[in-house]
């Protein structure tokens, strides 16, 4: 169980010496007990106050990362059962399955959704995050040759190794040595020589258990022989198991401490159709998988998925963000019509839709201010005339167009004079208050 | 160390309402969180309905409008195809046509209309204006008055109109849905407004304004999420009327419902796009806290039948 900030501060040398940035020992013990302080921060405390406090202080949903480099993915470390009460904090892993009776071709192509699968949206890079070779086979070669294909085609993907045969995975796992890959299969019945397979190839043990108590006692079988990086598969397949053993296990962790199923998730998700899959998946990323497993990655699926994950997983404190800059709608012109706004990710989507979906050619000139939508900016003093008037100068968009009118949204007409003022040789207009009627002022305007 | 099951029982429980006549439908009921049938009692399967529209459906993207080619150029046409071919379980028709900036049509056009729809199904009818303040507090009242004995929902009320469309669905015998933008406090605000007015909680249906996926689903989401909670562990009963998902017009006017495959090929299928955009937003909300959606492609709607089906 987690300790009070007292019992915490009678395990600490008590020297109020300040070398871990706070003022006593007790400030920095009730910082501790607030998991917003790590005891690593403290140069004097004892081997076995560490052990009494690690062990307590332990995230309640074991930190774990799949993969190596710069794609690989954090998991765990989660602190809620609701977005709105603080941050989810490590988005899922989308992971494909590769199993080694198909053939070159449906492997190469599969291979192919993932390497190409990555897309920018709202300055994130989002992609199919793994692959899981599955021994569907029953053959330890098979799988050997499926994963040396793999490694070689595909060396900076993080894998899944998917197989309850030792030797099979003995031989699957040697080509991700070192590049933290899960070695997935583990039961009651084989978890020794899986155990000893994993640490051998510094993978993640992924245990496989039919039911709660059966992966509780699972996960500490795999825990006794010595692996302590572990992701849970509770047997769960339908829709409503899912829901069940993931609000299950996401309660246990947090609300009672439950150390055995304080572990990531993964659920398997494979299903027939494409686009149900994906609603599968769905339940996946917004009910606490870390890992979620599809049969397949087509383009529009992937982009629904990615959607959905970033907006589960966005800070419900921090607004969404663009990138300040001048965006270009369609193929403007010199004399294309220049508009402003600000970089709420929402106020950008809407505004740039309506431009679009007006056909009017156009520059949409987004300006940071700090995610705050127009009004609200305009409210806080970020949307100023002379902060507009300072980016459009340094935007450099008067080298790029001819004229020297700017369309600024109609909740701010307010500040046109103090624009015009500050914007020597400009005219402002003023737009629409709601981007809705975009559409048809840009088309009278060009008309 | 022994595991046991972390259930949760909660005090409160969602308000189950049941509309339509000669057809009924009941949604809400439970007094757990969404699809928690294990540790709780979910006794009905969230409502979708079918949206159909006064004028013909120009605006909606292609995916969508072919497929009422033929149909959508006369709502009564639209309702029955939607009740014979699509067995749609309820029809929510949306009274575009009366907008100021649309064709402006009168309180009485809407009239014709819904009686000519209301003649020619028998499943519940959901019935909402253009969402013009003033324009839906005119017509409303009006179609309520025609729909009386049909047991129908009528929408939408909002705080700057619910007066006169609250009246009007509580002198015909009507449900109603209140609609506040995305904020918990305005949402149990207008609750409180509507009950102190003798309105009845129980025929109550809360919109806290729906957001498509990738554009403000997360509020919605989250607001949803705080609105359950509040019904069913802190026992709010101005908090405890199931909510609704307006799903359809909200995902078909997005890009990536239009954009099409030649122009961003990193998307992919256009028609797949589109249809898993509005079930996915459509099953997102459900889990949220969803009873009742308002959508509009088919293939979409089987694919949200089929999820809940494997939920219940």
């Amino acid at each position: 169980m987690a300790l009070t900030g007292v019992e915490i501060f009678k395990l600490l040398p008590k020297t109020n010496c300040k070398k871990c940035g706070f003022p006593t020992c007790l400030a920095f013990a009730m910082k501790l007990a607030q998991r917003q302080a790590s005891l690593d921060a403290c140069p004097d405390v004892s081997e076995e106050a560490k052990k009494i406090l690690g062990e307590a202080s332990a995230p309640p949903i074991r930190p774990i990362t799949f993969g190596t480099g710069d794609k690989a993915v954090k998991m765990g470390e989660e602190t809620v059962l609701f977005r709105h009460e603080k941050k989810f904090v490590n988005p899922n892993a989308f992971v494909l399955e590769i199993k080694d009776t198909e053939d070159d071709a449906t492997v190469d192509s599969k291979l192919n959704d993932v390497l190409t699968s990555e897309i920018n949206r709202v300055g994130q890079l989002l992609r199919i995050d793994g692959i899981c070779i599955t021994n569907e086979s029953g053959d330890a070669g098979k799988l050997q040759s499926l994963a040396e294909r793999i490694a070689q085609k595909a060396p900076e993907v993080a894998v899944m190794v998917n197989t309850e045969n030792p030797d099979a995975a003995d031989a699957a796992l040697k080509p991700f040595s070192g590049k933290n890959p899960i070695l997935y299969g583990i039961t009651e019945a084989n978890a020794e020589k899986m155990v000893e397979i994993a640490k051998a190839n510094k993978a993640i043990a992924g245990i496989k258990a039919q039911g709660l108590e059966a992966a509780a006692a699972l996960t500490e079988k795999v825990k006794g022989l010595g692996l302590e990086d572990i992701v849970i598969d509770s047997g769960a397949r339908t829709a409503s198991e899912i829901l069940e053993h993931n609000t299950y296990i996401r309660r246990a962790a947090l609300k009672k401490n439950f150390k055995p199923l304080g572990y990531p998730v993964i659920n398997f998700v494979q299903r027939d159709e494409p686009m149900y899959e994906a609603l599968v998946a769905g339940l996946g990323v917004c009910k606490y998988a870390s890992i979620v497993v599809m049969s397949s990655a087509e383009k529009w699926k992937n982009l629904a998925l990615f959607t959905l994950r970033q907006n589960i997983y966005t800070d419900p404190q921090v607004p969404m963000q663009v990138e300040q800059k001048i965006y270009k709608i369609g193929e403007p012109t010199p004399d294309s019509p220049l508009l402003i706004t600000t970089n709420f990710s929402l106020t950008y989507f809407i505004v740039s839709g309506e431009v679009e979906n007006s056909k009017v050619p156009a520059y949409l000139a987004v300006m940071d201010c700090e995610g705050l939508s127009v009004l609200t900016a305009w409210a806080a003093g970020k949307f100023t005339g002379s902060k507009i008037a300072n980016f459009i100068k340094e935007s450099g968009i008067e080298n790029e167009i001819k004229h020297r009118e700017l369309i600024i949204p109609g909740y701010v007409a307010i500040l046109s004079g103090a624009i015009e003022e500050k914007l020597e040789g400009w005219k402002v207009t003023v737009g629409p208050r709601e981007a809705n009627a975009l559409p048809a002022f840009l088309r009278q305007k060009v008309a | 160390m022994a595991f046991a099951e972390p259930k949760e029982a909660f005090p409160g429980q969602v308000v189950p309402v049941t509309i339509g006549s000669e057809i009924q439908e009941t949604f809400g009921g439970e007094n757990t969180l969404p699809f928690h049938k294990f540790e709780g009692s979910v006794p009905n399967r969230p409502l979708i309905a079918y949206e159909i529209q006064d004028v013909p459906p120009e605006d909606w993207p292609e995916t969508v409008r072919k497929v009422y080619e033929g149909v959508s150029d006369d709502p009564v046409k639209w309702a029955r195809y939607c009740e014979d071919e699509l067995k749609a379980r309820s029809i929510a028709l949306r009274l575009v046509g009366t907008h100021p900036d649309s064709k402006n049509l009168s309180a009485d056009d809407a009239a014709t209309v819904v009686k000519g729809v209301l003649d020619a199904v028998k499943v519940p009818i959901i019935i909402m204006g253009s969402n013009h303040v003033e324009k839906d507090a005119e017509v409303l009242p009006r179609v309520a008055e025609v729909a009386k004995g049909r047991n129908c929902i009528i929408g939408k009320a909002q705080e700057k109109n619910y007066k006169t469309i609250a009246a009007a669905a509580m002198a015909n015998d009507h449900k109603l849905i209140a609609m506040s933008e995305l904020d918990i406090n305005l949402s149990k605000q207008l609750n409180i407004l509507l009950t102190q007015m003798g309105f009845s909680r129980e025929k109550i249906i809360t919109d806290p304004m729906c957001s498509a996926l990738g554009y403000g689903l997360e509020y919605t989401y989250s607001v949803m999420e705080r609105i359950r909670l509040a019904a069913l562990a802190q026992n709010d009963e101005v908090m405890q009327p199931p909510m609704l998902g307006d799903v359809g017009m909200y995902v078909w006017k997005i890009k990536e419902t239009q954009a099409p495959e030649d122009v961003l090929p990193e998307w992919g299928s256009l028609e797949e796009r589109g249809i898993l955009w509005e079930a996915m937003t459509a099953t997102s909300l459900m889990l949220a806290g969803a009873e009742l959606l308002i959508m509009r492609h088919p293939r979409a709607v089987e694919y949200t039948e089929r999820f809940i089906d494997e939920l219940m």
